[in-house]
């Protein structure tokens, strides 16, 4: 079903979610849903979120039947003088109300620590792709150890294959979460935290920071694009092998990049220019998003962000250099060039 | 109250203002004290109540351009500190104030003066915290302020140190209410009350002041370590220079959590009040919620961690401090079925401090099942940092604190103004309360689970139709809150202006608070009482001839009246030397920080060297005999 968006009849939503919400969220319109795992960890965390629940419902169901019944039965009416009872204590009533909680806890808590265990056993390193997960005030950078490539923001992968994950933050705390995959696990200066995930299907699962990082926070977003294992090889040998258009304007906007400074802070693989503060924009033409996925790659985007960084993200670390128009023009052909 | 004041040794009590408002500068009387932290509370609550306000309006579409992200980030971090630190925990401790003496038969806290000088620092470092506003930007890395987000390298501006050092103020005034409340409670009860006599909100009041006993220092270190690094330049939590970030968070939640329960076990001895009064029966299962408040406070101390599971603590302290994090809804679960069989066979009359007790049980049982869920580490790996956290924080501490406070508030108002309040008001004000809060923070659990981090200042339309949807439900919601809260602005007008007089004991109630004339005397009781049960002032209406007895005490009575504590100007001054000093530390003078911190140890000196003799006053209406006659 599809919603006419917010000045729609929101009220009859508000009747109907609960049900809206178990249908849409298998239908893909919803793509950082917990409730639709792509991957083995996320479903098992669906899996213990539901179990916790039922056993959590059981107990509401109690309460509520014997608040609503207590209520109901022992309100004081008009001209109503019964003498209260002096009903005060019961050790029966109250060593079960403690017993029984206690079992339903000793349920969930096994289940607890099982999963624990389950989603913090990580692949064997030699078996698996493994990469590197950079977390910088605002964008996240990809780095693959054995492949010899760096990325940002889109991190792609093999579908049907355990990835590892080495985590850490180049400046603050930041959290990784793609919802649909695997919960959070926090990148922290100082500290390499470990994950593993999994797509079981090609598909692309957006994900974002978790972790309040700044201003620029809420638009610190990425993806995960997993592939199958033909298509990723393709991917990766492109970026082994990267290249740039040649038209005259494309090649103005590669002089440019030194020119005006932008070469201070990026990296362009297989060019002179290694800045390092920066994201690496190696195949920028690739990718489906810019400004930390804040905005879906077109040249017009590109040509926005390039005008004035902090308004398409505020907080953006990125400064606004005064591009002229046709500085612009020609920087955005060389980079949506770059493949 | 009419009493005859009789000023012994230096003409001390002339020198004072008697009444109005410079009265309470110099105030160590504990009620007075106790109401002005509840104006102030309030004042606070509508400060937070408007941050909050102004973040569900720029959240109501996704792409909003209402609030820039810098000043929503401000927001949400002073709407977090003040509501928890300028808020509720004063609010507590407004009612603390102003009812436990009463309730254990006492005539004033341990410590007078030390009360004052707690009161002054919780408002004047309130004030310090908010003057941030105005003075280079509030602090706005979140009200828990993790390392390095607030390191001067990423965080240049003062607001850090505005949170600091305000906390710092504020802090140690709350570090001396709990020192004050153990000494009170632990030594001043009247004869007869044994600790398995005092009323549920003493003892909530004794556990709530061992937390923050032990709670507060942990806090206090962290940010003097912060202070330290931003204003004297050192590394605690500088990774280049070998400081460690997870110190910070260590040393927060070490307090944090304990500080959670400080927030809500203060609402469950209320609502431990409440639920007998209205009932006509006395406390279900008293020794069972006595030992479950104790069993509570024990376990808040082992559970920090769950607040960090995303960090990387790996599989085995993940999995201790998940199973300690669901035991506390064993304490917590028996604590909720006494009070509905407290009310089984009883003859419940809905009054609005009962409404509020009732309506707590379902939205703090919500509050709680989120948090049973939230302690299962791997699924809080996906709950963890998303609104479904912002979902069930809310509801716990709306559920339990602030319906805590709403349902105390109307309970002792008669007692504290000596007016009734209007219950058709009264009715509609929960009504209202307890509809807005259901529509404005049930909506927050799907967001989460949809995909939506906490502290983002817009959101993705791209997360899906239903997002924006829920956001506006959640927004219109925070109007019908406000609606509710207008009710009880007008209800406390309503009540100033034409309530009528409650008299001692308007509820039929049960402890000794009600045995006295409201509002209460400057004496408290006219004679120290015998207490000679549980649900002491109870058992002299059922049991006795309605009146207290009073206790066999030597030297209690004398011909010159009771023995009263002087009014002081030290506690303000002390207070306000701090104050002054922090200024000074923040923006660099020195000669500032000298003035302060000087006036601050001139009134230290004060307190040793003034031998305060103190005055009489002559009770009127001495209630029973007076013992050593």
């Amino acid at each position: 079903m599809r919603f006419r968006g917010p000045k729609g009849s929101w009220w009859k939503f508000a009747i109907l979610a609960p049900a809206a919400l178990a249908l849409t969220g298998c239908s893909g319109a919803y793509p950082e849903s917990v409730f639709n795992p792509a991957g083995p960890v996320a479903a098992d965390q669906l899996s213990l979120i539901t179990l916790s629940f039922w056993l959590m419902m059981l107990v509401f169901a109690v309460v509520l039947a014997l608040g609503i019944y207590a209520i109901v039965k022992f309100r004081a009416r008009r001209g109503d003088d019964r003498k209260p009872s002096n009903f005060n204590n019961s050790p029966l009533l109250e060593a079960l109300w403690i017993l029984i909680p206690f079992i339903i806890i000793a349920v969930l808590a096994y289940v607890t620590v099982e999963d624990n265990f389950l989603i913090s056993t990580n692949p064997p390193p030699q078996k698996s792709l493994q990469v590197d997960v950079i977390g910088h005030q605002f964008w996240w950078e990809f780095d693959y150890p054995s492949l010899g490539i760096v990325t940002a923001n889109e991190l792609h992968i093999p579908a049907g294959e355990k990835v590892n994950l080495h985590i850490t933050s180049a400046d603050v705390i930041h959290s990784f979460w793609i919802p649909r995959l695997a919960g959070k696990i926090d990148a922290l200066p100082g500290y390499m935290n470990f994950m593993w995930i999994e797509a079981y299907k090609p598909g692309v699962y957006p994900g974002e920071c978790a972790e309040f990082c700044g201003t620029g926070h809420a638009d610190m977003r990425m993806r995960v694009i997993a592939e199958t294992p033909a298509a990723f090889d393709a991917w990766v040998n492109q970026m082994k092998h990267p290249t740039s258009g040649d038209t005259a304007l494309e090649k103005k906007g590669m002089a440019d990049f030194a020119t005006l400074t932008c070469a201070t802070c990026h990296t362009i693989a297989g060019t002179p220019y290694t800045g390092k503060v920066g994201p690496n924009l190696t195949g920028l033409g690739l990718r489906q998003g810019i400004a930390a996925d804040t905005l879906t790659n077109t040249p017009g985007h590109l040509a926005e962000w390039l005008h004035d960084p902090q308004a398409v993200k505020p907080g953006a670390l990125m400064p606004n250099l005064g591009l002229s128009g046709s500085d612009i023009k020609a920087l955005v052909a060389y980079l949506e060039s770059l493949k | 109250m009419a009493a005859i004041a009789e000023p012994l040794g230096r003409a001390r009590s002339r020198t004072y203002p008697q009444s109005g408002l410079l009265s309470y500068l110099t105030t160590v009387d504990h009620k007075k004290i106790g109401h002005v932290y509840i104006a102030a509370s309030l004042f606070f609550f509508g400060v937070g109540g408007t941050e909050a306000f102004l973040m569900r309006l720029q959240l109501i579409r996704p792409g909003n351009t209402f609030i820039s992200a810098a000043t929503f980030n401000q927001l949400f971090t002073m709407h977090g500190t003040t509501m928890i630190f300028l808020a509720v925990m004063p609010f507590f401790i407004g009612f603390i104030n102003s009812v436990v003496p009463l309730q254990i038969g006492a005539r004033d806290v341990a410590f007078p003066r030390m009360n004052a000088l707690s009161l002054w620092l919780f408002i004047l470092g309130g004030l310090f915290l908010n003057s941030s506003w105005f003075l280079g930007g509030a602090p706005n890395a979140g009200w828990f302020n993790y390392a390095p987000i607030s390191a001067t390298a990423y965080n240049p501006g003062p607001g850090i140190d505005f949170y600091d050092l305000g906390l710092q103020l504020a802090g140690l005034g709350t570090l001396m209410t709990g020192v004050n409340f153990i000494a009170t409670i632990v030594n001043m009860r009247a004869p007869g009350m044994s600790f398995m006599r005092m009323p549920l909100f003493t003892w909530t009041t004794l556990v709530t002041s061992v937390l923050i006993l032990f709670a507060f220092p942990p806090l206090t270190v962290n940010l003097f370590l912060l202070m330290f690094d931003r204003l004297l330049g050192a590394n605690f939590f500088n990774v280049t220079h070998g400081g460690n970030v997870l110190l910070w968070q260590n040393l927060f939640w070490i307090f944090g959590h304990p500080e959670v329960y400080i927030l809500v076990l203060p609402a469950f001895g209320i609502f431990s009040e409440v639920f007998p009064t209205f009932s006509g029966k006395s406390l279900f299962g008293y020794d069972t919620m006595v030992w479950s408040i104790v069993a509570i406070g024990f376990l808040s101390f082992m559970v920090w961690t769950h607040h960090m599971f995303a960090v990387g603590m790996g599989p085995w302290v993940n999995s201790v401090f998940a199973i300690t994090s669901m035991l506390i809804a064993v304490p917590t679960g028996v604590k909720i079925f006494n009070w509905i069989f407290t009310m089984w066979g009883g003859r419940v009359r809905f009054t609005t401090a009962q409404l509020f007790a009732v309506g707590f049980i379902p939205i703090f049982v919500i509050g709680g099942m989120t948090g049973v869920m939230l302690a299962a580490a791997p699924a809080d790996l996906q709950f963890n940092n998303s609104y479904f956290v912002v979902a069930h924080m809310h509801y716990v501490m709306i559920g339990g604190s602030l319906f805590g406070i709403l349902a105390g508030l109307h309970y002792w108002w008669p007692k504290i103004t000596g007016k009734l309040m209007n219950e058709t008001l009264g009715r509609w004000h929960f009504w209202l309360v307890f509809i807005g809060m259901n529509v404005v923070f049930m909506p927050m659990h799907f967001l989460g689970l949809l995909g939506m981090p906490r502290r983002v200042f817009t959101y993705s339309a791209s997360l899906g139709p239903a997002v924006p949807i829920l956001n506006q439900i959640s927004t219109f919601g925070v109007v019908i809150l406000i609606a509710g809260f207008l009710f009880l602005l007008w209800n406390i007008i309503w009540s100033f202006r034409r309530g009528e007089v409650a008299g001692p004991d308007p509820w039929d109630a049960r402890t000794l608070e009600w045995s006295i004339p409201s509002p209460v005397p400057e004496y408290n009781f006219a004679a120290i009482p015998l207490v000679r049960g549980r649900d002491a002032w109870w058992v002299e209406k059922t049991e006795g001839n309605g009146e207290l007895v009073a206790a066999k005490i030597p030297g209690a009575h004398n011909e010159r009246g009771i023995h009263m504590p002087s009014p002081s100007w030290l506690p303000f001054v002390m207070a306000l030397g701090l104050f002054v000093a922090a200024y000074g530390a923040i923006f660099g003078a020195l000669p500032v920080i000298i003035v302060g911190l000087g006036t601050a140890v001139f009134c230290i000196y004060g307190f040793i060297v003034d031998n305060d003799k103190g005055y009489h006053v002559m009770p009127h209406g001495a209630v029973g005999e007076v013992g050593d006659k």
